[in-house]
Parts: C-alpha cells; sequence; structure tokens
C-alpha cells in the first residue's frame, strides 16, 4: 500500500465543513473514450448528507447510470472530484476502493442478483465476508438484516422459492448488513410489478426513517415522487435538484451549459 | 480503508459454493484429472507390487541355493565336471546339501515313437541324483521321485514344463515316454522350480539308467549346492576350485536368486509407455479443467461484479476462481489416487502379491493434480480479476 493513499484511508469520515456529507459530487465530468467520445456526466455537482433518502432520475442515456457506478467507486471520473464518507476516490488505491465499499457502500439492483443455490441468510452472510467479519458475526448481522426486512421467516429459503419482491428484500438485507453509510440503490423495482415495487420503497423509505442514508436511481417519476429529494438528469447534467432538506435549488440548464 | 484478508475458510467456503451449484460440470472435468492419476499410481503401484510378489517368493525359497555349471573351453568343447566334483563340495564347510544333474547329450524325449523327432519340445534328458527336488526347493506335484531301485530302471519324472508340453497330468500305472529308443515308465511330476527353472523342461532319470540304457558317460553338468545362509559368500569363492581343481576358470558358479532379485527389480521399473499415457490423460484433464474455468468466468460476469460492489478486491476474485480450479483438481488427483489404489489393490491380490503403493504415487498424484489445477486455473483467474466491475453488473 502506498503511503499517501493509506494516510488519507486513516482519515475520520466526516470532517470540519463537510460534516455530514455521505456523498459529495463536485464538478465531475466522465467521458467515455469511444469513438466519437461520449460524455455521460458534464460537470455534476450535488452532495447527499447522513440520513437523506434521494432519488437520481432520469430517462435512459441521461447519465443516471454512470452517476451511480462513480458514485458507488466502481468507476472513477475523467475530471472532478467525488468524495465518499469524506474519502477523494481518485486518491484511494483500488484495493482500498474495494475496502471502503466493503464496509462503507451497500448496492441493490434491479436483478437482485442473489445466489441460487444458497439461502437467503447465506447470500446476505457471504456479503459480510469482504468487510472482515467472522462467519458467526456475519451470520448474525445478516439474521438481523433479513429480520429488518421482514424476512426473520425464511432465512433457510433458497431465492428460487421466494417471489420477486421477497427477492429484492434479500438484495436490501445484503446491502444493509455492513451497515453501510450510504447505501446506493439501483432500479430497485425495476424488476417488480406495482403492489410488490410499492411495498419494496415502503421498506426503502422506513430504513431511512431507522437511519439509512439511500439514493435510488431510476427513471420512474412515481418511484422518484416517493424520495424526499429528486435529483434531475438530462442529458448528463442536473436539470433540477428538490434541495436538501426541503429547500429547491433550481439549476438553470443554461447556466449549467455555460458553466462546462 | 484497507480491504479484508479472506481466511483459508472463507476461500475454501467460496470454492465449494462455486462448484456445487455446477456439480456434474464440475465432476466431468475432474474425471480427466481423475484418470490421469489412476492411471499413474496404478502403472507406479503394480509394478512395485509385483517386484514385491517376486520378492517374497525369492524369500520364501532362499537366497542359499548355488549352482556350479560345467563351463566351455577355448575352443568351445565343454569342459566336464570331474565325477567326483559333488563329493569334493560336500566337504565343503557350510554346504549343507549338494545335488547333481549330468545332461544326457544327444537324446531326446518323445511321448510316443509315433512323434516326428524333430519335434523334441526342447525338452532335455537328464541324470539326476536322488534328492535334486530338496536341493532345487521344489517338491512333487504328483507320484514320487526317483529312488535307489528305480534310479537303476528306465523309470523318469518330468519336469513341470515337460509334463505340460508332453499332454501327462497324471500319473497311472503304464504311462511311459519314448527316451532315446526306448519307453520309459513315468512315476512322478515335479513342481515347478523357480530357482532352478532348467530342471522343469528336464526329463529326469536315474545316473545307473541313463550310464545302463542311453549311453550316459556319467559326468555331472549342474550341482546343486545349498550352503548354510550365513556361509553362502564363502562357499560361492570355493565352490568353482573344489568342483574341478584342475580347471577352476571352467566352472561357472552362479546365485540363481540373484538374478531373480534381478528381474524383480527391473519388473519394478515401471511401464513407460503406460507412463506416459497418464501425462496424456493428464494434460487433457487440465485442459479440461482450464476451459470449464474460462466458461465459468463468462458465465458469472454479474456474480464477479457483485462481489467487487461488495467490496471483493482483484486479488479476492482471482484467488476465488483459482482455488476453485485447484479444488477441482484436487477432488480429481484424490478419486484418481484412489482409484489407481484400488486397481492395484485389487490385481495384487488377485496375483497374491504385496499390495505396495509407493508414496511417490499418491503423493505425486496429488501433487501433480494440485499443480496442474493451479497453472490451469491461472488464467481464467487472471481474466476473472480483471474484469471491469461495471462491465460485468450492467452488460448482461
Amino acid at each position: 500500500m502506498t503511503g499517501r493513499p493509506a494516510k488519507l484511508a486513516e482519515q475520520a469520515p466526516f470532517q470540519g465543513s463537510r460534516e455530514a456529507r455521505v456523498l459529495e459530487l463536485d464538478a465531475v465530468t466522465k467521458i467515455y473514450p469511444s469513438r466519437p467520445p461520449v460524455t455521460a456526466l458534464a460537470q455534476v455537482s450535488f452532495s447527499v448528507t447522513v440520513g437523506e433518502l434521494v432519488a437520481i432520475l432520469g430517462p435512459s442515456g441521461s447519465g443516471k447510470s454512470t452517476l451511480l457506478h462513480l458514485a458507488g467507486t466502481l468507476d472513477k471520473p475523467t475530471s472532478g472530484t467525488v468524495r465518499v464518507t469524506g474519502l477523494d476516490v481518485a486518491m484511494l488505491s483500488d484495493r482500498q476502493l474495494a475496502g471502503l465499499r466493503a464496509r462503507r457502500i451497500g448496492f441493490v439492483f434491479q436483478q437482485f442478483f442473489l445466489a441460487e443455490q444458497r439461502t437467503a441468510l447465506s447470500n446476505v452472510a457471504d456479503g459480510l465476508m469482504y468487510a472482515g467479519c467472522g462467519v458467526a458475526e456475519r451470520r448474525e448481522r445478516a439474521a438481523a438484516a433479513l429480520e429488518q426486512v421482514g424476512l426473520g421467516h425464511k432465512l433457510s429459503a433458497r431465492p428460487t422459492r421466494l417471489s420477486g419482491g421477497e427477492r429484492q428484500r434479500v438484495a436490501i438485507a445484503r446491502a444493509l448488513a455492513g451497515s453501510p453509510q450510504i447505501v446506493l440503490a439501483d432500479e430497485p423495482t425495476g424488476n417488480l410489478d406495482q403492489a410488490t415495487g410499492d411495498a419494496i420503497l415502503c421498506l426503502l423509505a422506513e430504513l431511512n426513517q431507522a437511519g439509512a442514508t439511500i439514493v435510488v436511481v431510476t427513471h420512474d417519476q412515481a418511484v422518484a415522487a416517493r424520495m424526499s429529494r429528486q435529483i434531475q438528469m438530462v442529458d448528463g447534467r442536473i436539470a433540477g435538484d428538490s434541495g436538501e432538506a426541503g429547500e429547491q435549488i433550481a439549476v438553470r440548464p443554461q447556466a449549467a451549459r455555460n458553466k462546462a | 480503508m484497507s480491504p479484508a484478508r479472506l481466511g483459508i475458510a472463507d476461500v475454501a467456503r467460496l470454492a465449494l459454493a462455486g462448484l456445487g451449484t455446477r456439480k456434474l460440470r464440475a465432476v466431468l472435468s475432474a474425471l480427466g484429472i481423475a484418470i490421469g492419476v489412476a492411471a499413474i499410481v496404478a502403472v507406479l503401484g503394480l509394478s512395485q507390487s509385483s517386484a514385491a510378489g517376486l520378492n517374497a517368493e525369492i524369500a520364501a525359497l532362499g537366497t542359499n541355493l548355488l549352482t556350479v555349471q560345467n563351463g566351455q573351453s577355448f575352443t568351445g568343447g565343454t569342459v566336464e565336471l570331474p565325477r567326483s566334483a559333488p563329493g569334493m563340495i560336500a566337504r565343503v564347510a557350510g554346504v549343507t546339501d549338494v545335488q547333481d544333474t549330468g545332461q544326457v547329450n544327444g537324446v531326446s524325449a518323445y511321448k510316443s515313437p509315433d512323434i516326428n523327432p524333430i519335434e523334441t519340445n526342447a525338452l532335455s534328458v537328464d541324470a539326476t541324483s536322488l534328492h535334486l527336488p530338496r536341493a532345487a526347493s521344489t517338491s512333487l506335484a504328483l507320484g514320487r521321485f526317483l529312488n535307489a531301485a528305480t534310479a537303476r530302471e528306465p523309470v523318469a519324472v518330468l519336469g513341470a514344463a515337460t509334463a505340460q508340453r508332453m499332454g501327462i497330468d497324471r500319473i497311472w500305472p503304464g504311462e511311459r515316454i519314448w527316451v532315446g529308443g526306448r519307453w520309459f515308465y513315468v512315476v512322478g511330476i515335479l513342481k515347478p522350480a523357480i530357482l532352478a527353472p532348467e530342471i522343469d523342461s528336464s526329463v529326469l532319470i536315474g545316473y545307473p539308467a541313463a550310464e545302463q540304457y542311453l549311453n550316459f558317460d556319467g559326468h555331472p553338468s549342474t550341482i546343486y549346492v545349498k550352503a548354510a545362509t550365513a556361509r553362502v559368500r564363502a562357499v560361492d569363492g570355493l565352490l568353482a576350485a573344489q568342483a574341478n581343481p584342475e580347471n577352476p576358470s571352467y566352472v561357472t558358479v552362479s546365485q540363481p536368486s540373484a538374478a531373480l532379485t534381478a528381474q524383480a527389480a527391473a519388473k519394478g521399473a515401471f511401464s513407460t509407455l503406460f507412463l506416459g499415457l497418464g501425462a496424456v490423460a493428464l494434460l487433457v484433464g487440465a485442459i479440461g479443467v482450464a476451459n470449464i474455468m474460462v466458461i465459468s468466468v463468462l458465465e458469472r460476469r454479474s456474480e464477479i461484479g457483485l462481489r467487487r460492489a461488495l467490496g471483493a478486491t482483484k486479488g479476492h476474485i482471482r484467488v476465488q476462481f483459482l482455488s476453485e480450479a485447484v479444488f477441482l483438481a484436487a477432488i480429481g488427483g484424490i478419486v484418481g489416487v484412489a482409484a489407481g489404489a484400488a486397481a492395484t489393490a485389487i490385481y495384487a491380490r488377485h496375483k497374491a502379491w504385496a499390495i505396495v503403493i509407493p508414496p511417490e504415487a499418491w503423493a505425486g498424484g496429488i501433487c501433480a493434480a494440485l499443480v496442474i489445477g493451479a497453472l490451469a486455473g491461472l488464467l481464467p483467474a487472471i481474466r476473472a480479476a480483471r474484469l471491469s466491475p461495471t462491465e460485468a453488473l450492467w452488460s448482461i
């Protein structure tokens, strides 16, 4: 491990004026080096503080998936700064980023990504393997997380025997089991019917009430409306942000374009 | 924010879970390695077991038999042993038994006079002393050996191979064979003499009878000497001079068990051909494992992406896939060793040999499997680790 990133890694997650900011994007641009190059994100800046329930809303191609990759440290920006729990992603090595994801970020995917041969408990517990927990602790925390999402009675069920909603609950439990500072959900209701999707959104709201910081990426206006804050993406830019704690900040498209 | 280290138990759990989801495929790809290892273990085991079997036989027969044979002169003629040789040898300290045979030259034996004289079946006719079986570590299979009375009569005892070639498998009154132009009555058949195989293909008759009926000159050609085990070396050194004091250099002294021991060692040397076949099977097995792992990496892109999102480092992914390949190969190796050992055990038991599975066979088999697994899994594991998590998760 090199000296500089290691030092950074030891920093406390929240510092100074950035107190309580779990996710910060500052003038983030992402250009994919294809031919011709594709600008997926242009000068995107926003931050998410502890305890928020945020929707990132946009049609396909608006750059919201790229935003999710960058926020999840699965990819690095072309320019600009991404900070997760105060740590600058650009300053961390690949291994340190993995450690960051293991301990501070939880992911929920549209396709659930559950191992079909493993029980719900194993699916959740295995997710904690990379956070450095012992086997007993993993199972304990997994059971607690499943209890929290209302699947305490289906610990030993395999995903093939679970409904779509239940599968997504297992995936949410997996994201929550490590008590991450932020949960990133990519179209969590995309593969579910209306009623089941509603139940999942209710669950996310409940979990948020219980203290989890959740960012939901969606193309669905109705889903976004259920969140306390909406960030609207269009063509790789923020077209609107309902603002932190209900404060409305409208970013004028014209101004954003000039900035770029 | 350093990543967690995975313990051995976690790595094993990952590998088993990965293989467990595709059991049939795992079994089939391990099979190739199992066959290769089984072939190698069986080849090594069988050759060593057969050597052990022969050695046990030699030990049972004893290594204290020495044979003295007449030699050849510079001109190619036979240098006969003196008639007194057996008696002289009996006086050497440490000699416990002396028996001798004398080849009757120019005489062949047939089952009946109707047989074409050129069909001799490679049988020899030998005059013998009266306690030959005892000295040659053999015994009678049927009937009895010559005694002082029958040694004077046209009576014969057949070696094991002789009886077989003549088609005689029992002794009944009046059973006779055609030797040197007259009938000889068969009174006994010997068991195979492992230390003195020349007796097997011989028709044995008494010295007096040979001299009387077949114009035998009475010179012994082979003398069987049993020595006290502790004295074998010393007796060995004295025999030539004692047997033929005038021409000791024309006497051949040998220890038949030594030749057999060499033969056992040769049997123990494994068959290169089968080892080669085993190696080819191993190679094919390795390619099979590599193939399965490559496919597995392609199929499990989303799993790899998910694990990376959950905090797995590239190293974790590499270790996971590498350990799967090693596990697969190790299972093949263990099954192969078991199968090779079982084949050896069954065959050795059938042949009544001691079951020997040399440690270099089973340990080598398992080690080879592990190395093959690691080599076969290396490239797929590196490819899996290089997969970008975003591509792995969002490009399905």
